[in-house]
Parts: C-alpha cells; structure tokens; sequence
C-alpha cells in the first residue's frame, strides 16, 4: 500500500491547482465592468436627480444617494433577484454600495426563523459588520494622523 | 459625458474586484473589507478625490467610495473640531448611508423570506 | 459472525439483505436524468414546511417512513436507525428518530454517511445484534448553504469546481431475514486522509486521494481487479475529483476508467448551473436507492462497490486554517447470493 506515498510524492497539491477547471477570467470581468459600471450610471443619474430636482448640497445629494441606492439592492434581495445577478456578475454587483446592502439583508433574511432579535437583529452585520469595523477605524486613524500634521 | 465617465472609472473598479475574486481565494466580504480601507487610504493620500472629481458616481458607489465619504469626513471632522472631529467625522459623512443599510436591511428581513433556486 | 479479510475489509457471513429502500428529492433533482427514479419528489424546497430544517426532516421522515413500508416490516420490527445528515449536532436524523420511536445511532460522516451507516447496520445485522437495521442519510441545499456557506440570497459567484448539495434523502432496511435480495457481502472502512487541499469549494479534489484509497484496499484485500464489479460508485467527487481518482488509481495500476460512476456527476447530468455536480449525503444516497440497487434487482448490475465519500472539516476549521481530512467506506453488494 503505498498510495499515501505516491499521492504525496506527485505533489498533489499543484496538480490540483494546475489541473482543476479555470473561471473565464474575460468574460468574468466584462460581466464585472458592465454591471458595474451600470449601476454607478444609475448612482450618476441620483445624483443629478438629486442636485438639480431636490435642490439638495452636496452632502444632501451624497446621502440621497447612498440611501436610494442601499434601498434599491435591499429589495432586490428581498425578491429574490440581488443573488441571480451576482452569480454572473459577480465582483460588478459585490462591490458597488447596493452589494453592501445585499451583504446585510441576505444573512438577516437567511436567519429570520431564529426570531427577530438573535436571528434578523444580530445576523444584519455578520458579512458587513467587519466592513464598517476596518472602514470607521481607518477613518479614525487617517483623522488622527491628519490632525498631529495639522498640529506640527 | 459625466455618465460615460461613471460607467467606465465604476466598472473599471468593479473589474478590479472580480480579477481579485477569481485569480485568489479572496471571499466577497474580505473584498468589500479591502475596498472600503483602501478608499480610505487613497483619499488619504489625495488619490481618490482626482476618481470622484472624474468619474462622480462611478467613484462614489463602489464600496471604495464609502472609504472616501469616512475620509473626507474625519478631515472635515478634524477641520471644525480638532482631535474629537477624527473620531466622529468618519461615521458622521457616512451616516445615511449606514442608518439606511439597518433601517432598510431590517424592514426587508421581515416583509420577505429567503428562496433557493437555480 | 463475519471475519476479516486482507489488511481492512470485513466480510459477512450471513451477508445482510436490503429489503428495502427510498428515495426523496427535491425540485433540481427531480428535473435531472434520473428523475423518474425515485419514489417521492417535491417541488418547492420548503414542502409545506416553516423552515429549510423542517423540510429535511420531513425527507428524511417520508424516506424511512417508506422504505419500512417497501420492505413488509413495521416500524415496531425496527431495532436499530441508523442516521446522520450534514447539520450541526446532525439534528435533522435525532428529530426523526424521536418521532419513529426506533432505538437511534447518529453518525456524522458528511457525505459519507450513506456507506457509513451501511457498514455499521450490516455489522450489527451480521453480527446477531439486530434483526432489522434502517440506515438513513440526509442532506437539504438550503441547510448545508447556510450550515457551511453563505446566505441563500448573497449575491457570490459559485467557482467552477463548486458542487451543488442535493436536497434529497434515502433509506435502506437491511435485514437477517433470507430471500433474493441485494445483500451486503463486505465491507471496506476507510482511513481519515488528507493531502492539504483548503478549497471548501473544491471537495472533489480533496476527497479523491479518500476514495482511491478505499477502493484500491478494497481490492487488495479481496484479491480481485476492478473489473470484479459491474459498477464502482463514488458518492460525490463530481468530475474534476472523478478526473483525479481516475488518474491516480491508474497510476498505481488500478485502471477503474472502464467501471466508475460517480453520483455527483450522475445526479444533474450535464446542468451546467451545478458545476462539478452534485454533493451531500442525499446525493450517494439518493442515486444508490433511486438507480443502482433498482437495476441489481432487475438483472443489469450483478455486483457493485458503493464508496460513498465525505470531507470532515467544518466552517470553523477551515476558518482557522486547517486543510480538508476526507474519508471513504467501500460497500460490496451483490445480487441474490444470500442462501
């Protein structure tokens, strides 16, 4: 019995890794890049709906914005549809902002049945929570630094 | 043209995503995690506000734009009232943004139910 | 009492018969090649249920329920369940058997479970302990995405070597009582092994080398070739992991090209959606109840090597960084040579 041997002897790790079916990295990315240019146009047109409807300053239109478009991937998750886009554009609907929304209501949704404070309250944030744990406090330390700058 | 501009510098950052997601074993939340901090970081550096002033939306919808809004907002926090500003700064520009995700990702969670299909 | 052959496998006296059998799946695999096969399907993945876990339970329930019914015998004629499934503290079997009222062994062998609970059923059948065994494995998509990986409704691309759980069950009665059945002859119990693959979406890779393993022991120990078995069915190494086992046995000599059927790749058929095909304990179980042992009793396979195969790693070791242990038992069944 050396099966063990000639497994390890093949070096079977690479193998797998050379050998196991590739993702089309081409057809991934034009995916990526049209979905998600897609829908930063739609975050361009809130903008413009913003500043030039609603009258709103920039920091009105931003928040108008962000709002809309968190708004928009929630309930796309909630029909059902957030997850179906994401399996063919994967990066292009993950990392605009409606991405972070789908992040935070897909688990909620998913752990509904454990009651409305263990399962919906506590499960909002367990794949976005770390995204605004790194993003506040990298915030906070640029501020800081920032603000030593300001002061030598 | 500000929304050719936004389709491309938005989908070229989205591009930057995926060439992450299939050649490592990066997961999508440790995707979103390295965005928003390196939005962070590039606005610190004055990298990202060029981005915003090109591409408007195109920069400010990826979650790298949410790392610029907690920058541009710790300055601006740092600007008005000095060492307190750096801590409430950040989640002050973003605060929209972050009581609509729980507000919104709260009132889904209860109105639907979650399917399986193919 | 059975007797130990070569340097792993057991083999039976009074070989156990299966008297009966089920299978119970979902929607997707319903809707593949073998569809037709099983005996219970459903359409929505709840059933009528509240939740994901009550619909497996239910499968699991309705697959016991029925093969009991398939082979004469009643619930009270049960000694021992034997049952395991893919969720934490395997809940899905302990509810059922509170519900059958049978004497309960849970096993936990991932996908395995199907050959694992054959293997110890056959032994306690063999062995005098029980007069009838029921062996009942079962796994649901929507548990296992939550159990082991994201939320149904995240918005993530599956990678290519990506395997699809089967939302199915199956039940097997194996029994002392004598007649032409498909009996279990022997018995092969595989080692835990693990060649350093961390890909949880690359299971066929990692459970290869188990697989292998098993069926090379297998062999060995019996003193027969590959071609001794009509079929040799690997429970869910889909078709990159079928690629490696193929590979690597013929490299030790063992050229299983000609016999292998593997039912990850079976039970979609050509689906691209699913990938490299199907996984999860409902998956061997739903195919070796729903396809293999209904052919044997019509005369096509004669003899068959079950090898179901299953990765035991969990969302927390592999977090914490720990590559994937696989396992695989080899099942012999043959047709009608029980006295």
């Amino acid at each position: 019995m050396d099966i063990k041997k000639h497994i390890e002897e093949t070096n079977y790790q690479n193998y797998v890794k050379q050998s196991m079916p590739k993702s089309h990295l081409l057809k991934e990315c034009v995916m990526a890049f049209i979905v998600g240019g897609l829908i930063c146009v739609l975050g361009e047109a809130l903008n413009d709906l913003g500043e030039m409807v609603f009258r709103l300053d920039e920091d009105g239109v931003n928040a108008f914005r962000s709002a809309v478009l968190i708004f928009l991937g929630a309930l796309f998750t909630g029909i059902g549809i957030y997850d179906v886009l994401g399996r063919f554009a994967g990066a292009g609907s993950i990392v605009p902002i409606t991405g972070f929304a789908n992040s935070i209501v897909s688990p909620a949704l998913e752990y509904k049945w454990e009651g409305y404070v263990l399962g919906v309250g506590a499960k909002l944030f367990t794949i976005a929570g770390p995204v605004l744990v790194y993003g506040i406090s990298s915030s906070i330390i640029v501020g800081v630094i920032y603000y030593i700058i300001g002061v030598v | 043209m500000n929304y050719l501009w936004a389709f491309i510098i938005g989908g070229l950052i989205c591009r930057g995503g995926q060439i992450l997601l299939s050649k490592t074993s990066m997961t999508p939340a440790r995707i979103l995690v390295l965005f928003v901090t390196a939005g962070v970081v590039l606005t610190a550096l004055g990298l990202y506000e060029p981005l915003v002033k090109l591409g408007g939306a195109g920069a400010q919808v990826p979650l790298t734009g949410f790392g610029y809004a907690l920058a541009k907002g710790a300055f601006k926090g740092v600007n008005e009232s000095g060492l307190l500003g750096a801590l409430s700064g950040g989640v002050k520009g973003t605060a929209a943004g972050i009581a609509s995700a729980v507000i919104f990702g709260y009132l889904i969670a209860l109105i639907f139910t979650p399917k399986t299909k193919k | 009492m059975g007797a130990r052959v070569g340097e792993k496998t057991v083999r039976f006296d009074m070989p156990p018969n299966i008297l009966g059998f089920s299978s119970v799946v979902g929607k997707d695999e319903k809707n593949g090649p073998y569809g037709a096969c099983f005996d219970i399907t459903f359409e929505d993945s709840l059933w009528g249920e509240k939740t994901y876990e009550l619909a497996e339970r239910k499968m699991q329930l309705k697959a016991v329920e029925t093969a009991i019914e398939k082979s004469g015998l009643k619930a009270g004629d049960i000694h021992i369940l034997i049952g395991g499934d893919l969720l934490n503290q395997i809940i899905s079997s302990g509810f059922v058997a509170r519900q059958m009222g049978i004497p309960f062994i849970g096993l936990y062998g991932a996908c395995s479970t199907m050959s694992d609970s054959l293997l110890i059923g056959a032994m306690s059948v063999d062995g005098g302990f029980a007069e009838h065994v029921v062996c009942a494995p079962s796994s649901h998509f929507a548990t296992a995405e939550r159990q082991f990986r994201n939320p149904l409704e995240l918005g993530t691309p599956k990678t290519p070597t990506a395997q699809n759980t089967a939302t199915a069950a199956g039940a097997v009665v194996l029994s002392a009582q004598r007649g032409q059945y498909p009996s279990v002859i022997s018995a092969t119990p595989g080692r835990v092994v693990d060649f350093g693959i961390n890909d949880v979406n690359n299971m066929g890779a990692a459970m290869a080398p188990a697989a292998a393993e098993t069926i090379i022991t297998h062999l060995e120990d019996i003193g027969q070739r590959p071609e001794y078995y009509d079929a040799i069915i690997t429970g869910d190494l889909g078709i990159f992991g079928s690629k490696l086992l193929i590979k690597y046995a013929s490299e030790l000599g063992w050229d299983l090209s000609g016999v292998h059927r593997d039912c990850g790749m079976m039970l979609y058929g050509d689906n691209e959606k699913m990938h490299c095909g199907g996984s999860g304990c409902g998956c061997s179980a739903s195919m070796l109840n729903g396809f293999f042992l209904p052919e044997m009793i019509k005369g096509n396979f004669k003899r068959i090597l079950f090898v179901a195969t299953g990765a035991l790693h969990s969302p927390t070791s592999a977090l914490q960084g720990e590559t994937i242990p696989c396992i695989a038992h080899a099942i012999a069944i043959e047709m009608g040579c029980s006295i």
